[in-house]
């Protein structure tokens, strides 16, 4: 049982990581109606970024700081030079455009940073937190719970900032009807361009998360691919599902990898690990069917 | 300028309704395939046929599958390696567990098995349309690769799933120079690139376009929806299925199941977005771009390299290779999102006026 527990909690809290990167596939999809297959190349870019302004002798906070007006200047350009061009084009082929993008940056992030696997310290240690594990018996690791903080503070302040800013309600309301925001005079180009930089942002916080646990490196863009299930179960156009879904998802795979293996080795032997690769899929799809729009998303309606 | 249909009238319906209804273009596809078979067979080296022309020929394959289910039934699919992979191993399981087993019907096997498999990744789309089917593909993409992987059966007990496939061999010939093994993949891509070009302008084929521009109006003018989409699933999955084994036997001799990565599913969708979305020719010209561009780039760039004085290391390349893979994507959505194929008919269009346009 304590066992469970812990899988159980280490699992939730590296599915806040997962629901770091989602939120990020969320703020551009509400905003834009966007699939951003990107978002995980934009991980790898921040991160990326973050590392090579620290090589470069810029104390943490500035290079956050630097690293935020890089994604900023690559959201407005990626607005301005891509997605301005596909007005009007079928949503299906926004998306097939973002996975060239995410190419892009894939080349062009290691091209300007290089491609060595980096170290990033920001300062939080991966270790058991004594307290807990003296009472209770449990590893549960220091840094995940900081950054299970630091992923509910920046959902609060995206929160925050969506409900109670002049540009947070611009967001919504073109989230809710680009005609009809476009209509009442708010500039769309703008809010996107925006939108792009807050995902920029949301990616430079997993970035610097999933870097400094893993080391930045190439890896960071397959956050992307652990993100996807999540989006798909909490529904694209939820914040709280985002959350949700990774929570769900997190949990779900740490015990279907611990618990799954042994009874099909059992049934078939062998060794069957490994299976948290596509157990968030099958568990997303299987959920698909059964509520099509995700836990949170909205009830797609379609008409002639 | 080429040629004009001047002259040539209709006088049955089975004239006006064959597949090159202009002289022209059936003499012209004559050479094409003429030319193939013979003259290429002649003049190409070992190197041509083993590292562009059979490639080509199966990547051409694969992509006009994927073209069948995203370009004509409009259901975007990330798993078309997962479906080759399918086709590949079962391909391999025929030759390996039944004894004097035909390679061609093994080959038919393992596409009939592939699309099984699609039918089966196939059942949600019943259900979820969009960026909700594109990540349901991925599940398949996912499983499909660690079953092979940690499934011993599947492979013959292999170590980590590598197969290395026996020599083709048909009728007591075997198919074991690059020339005879690139015959041999012409003729099965010319007859099913042929069906599939027959297969988009029947019923079944308005069906899956019909469901494509907008699945509820297709349904509401009485195409049941779940025997088209299953179908697309089931052709689909077929010829990349062929494609795969086609690839392990004709191509690379053995090979294992991360070969056949998302990487490669995705290598197979730029092939139908550059080359044309929903077309027949296009997955050809697209399987032929994406699949010279790494030569090209690996050729040009140190050239460049050398041109600027700046030393280009192999990771830069691959970088830049990249760079240029996603940056052409998105050119192509932007400017041409009907690819190479839709520039080949405006230059057709526009040849046939030259030089008088008015």
């Amino acid at each position: 049982m304590q066992f469970f527990l812990e899988v159980l909690i280490g699992g939730l809290l590296s599915g806040v990581m997962y629901s770091l990167v989602a939120l990020g596939f969320v703020l551009i999809f509400k905003a834009s109606g966007v699939f951003n297959f990107a978002q995980g190349a934009m991980v790898f870019f921040a991160a990326l970024s973050l590392v090579g302004f620290m090589e470069k002798g810029a104390p943490l906070w500035l290079a956050f700081v630097l690293a935020f007006v890089v994604m900023t200047l690559f959201g407005i350009a990626t607005e301005k030079f891509v997605l301005r061009k596909m007005v009007n084009q079928p949503p299906i082929a926004l998306f097939m455009a973002t996975i060239g993008l995410a190419f892009f940056v894939e080349g062009l992030a290691p091209l300007l940073w290089g491609n060595a696997v980096r170290p990033l310290d920001i300062g939080l240690v991966d270790e058991p937190i004594p307290w807990i594990l003296d009472n209770w018996n449990m590893v549960i690791s220091s840094f995940d719970l900081a950054a299970a903080g630091i992923a509910f503070a920046l959902v609060a302040v995206l929160a925050l900032f969506f409900q109670y800013t002049r540009v947070g309600r611009a967001l919504r309301a073109v989230a809710d009807d680009h005609q009809a925001a476009l209509s009442i005079g708010i500039p769309l180009q703008h809010i996107w361009a925006l939108v792009w930089a807050v995902a920029g942002f949301v990616a430079l916080v997993a970035g610097m998360l999933w870097g400094s646990r893993n080391g930045v490196q190439f890896a960071l863009t397959f956050t992307a691919l652990k993100a996807l299930p999540v989006l798909i179960l909490g529904g694209f156009t939820s914040v709280p599902g985002a959350i949700v879904g990774g929570l769900i998802i997190g949990a779900s795979e740490k015990l279907a990898e611990i618990y799954i293996p042994p009874v099909m080795a059992g049934w078939f032997g062998g060794n069957f690990g490994g299976i948290e690769g596509w157990f968030p899929y099958v568990l997303a799809l299987l959920f698909l069917l059964v509520r099509p729009e995700g836990l949170f998303g909205e009830k797609h309606i379609d008409r002639v | 300028m080429i040629y004009r249909e001047t002259g040539q009238f209709k006088t049955s319906y089975a004239a006006d309704q064959q597949i090159f209804p202009i002289r022209q273009d059936r003499i012209g596809i004559l050479l094409l395939l003429a030319v193939a078979f013979l003259v290429v067979p002649a003049v190409a080296g070992n190197y041509w046929f083993n590292a562009i022309l059979i490639p080509f020929l199966i990547f051409s394959l694969a992509a006009l599958g994927l073209n069948i289910l995203t370009g004509y039934a409009g259901q975007l699919s990330l798993g078309s390696a997962a479906f080759m992979a399918v086709g590949a191993y079962a391909a391999y399981n025929f030759q390996v567990r039944i004894e004097g087993m035909p390679i061609l019907l093994s080959f038919i096997l393992a596409g009939l098995t592939a699309a099984g498999v699609g039918i089966l990744f196939g059942l949600p789309s019943l259900r979820i349309k969009g960026f909700y089917l594109a990540v349901a593909t991925l599940a398949a993409q996912f499983f499909i690769v660690w079953c092979l992987t940690k499934f011993p059966y599947l492979s013959n007990n292999s170590s980590s799933g590598v197969i290395s496939v026996p020599n083709v061999e048909i009728l007591g010939f075997t198919f074991d120079t690059p020339q005879s093994r690139y015959l041999l993949v012409l003729s099965i891509v010319a007859v099913l690139a042929l069906l599939a070009k027959n297969m988009v302008r029947s019923t079944t084929g308005r069906a899956w376009m019909a469901v494509r521009d907008m699945d509820v109006a297709a349904e509401v003018i009485g195409i049941r929806l779940m025997r088209t989409k299953l179908l697309a699933f089931a052709v689909s999955s077929f010829y990349c299925g062929v494609a795969g084994a086609l690839y392990a036997f004709c191509y690379l001799g053995s090979v294992e199941p991360d070969g056949f990565s998302l990487d490669l599913s995705f290598k197979i969708l730029f092939m139908i977005i550059v080359g044309g979305v929903g077309s027949i020719l296009g997955s050809f010209l697209g399987a032929a771009f994406i699949l010279l561009l790494p030569i090209f780039l690996d050729i040009a760039l140190p050239a460049l390299s050398d041109l600027l004085g700046l030393p280009f290391g192999s990771a830069t390349v691959s970088h830049i290779q990249l760079m240029v893979f996603g940056a052409l994507i998105m050119f192509f959505l932007i400017v041409e999102p009907h690819g190479l194929a839709r520039l080949w008919q405006i230059g057709k269009e526009k040849l046939r006026l030259w030089p008088f346009p008015h």
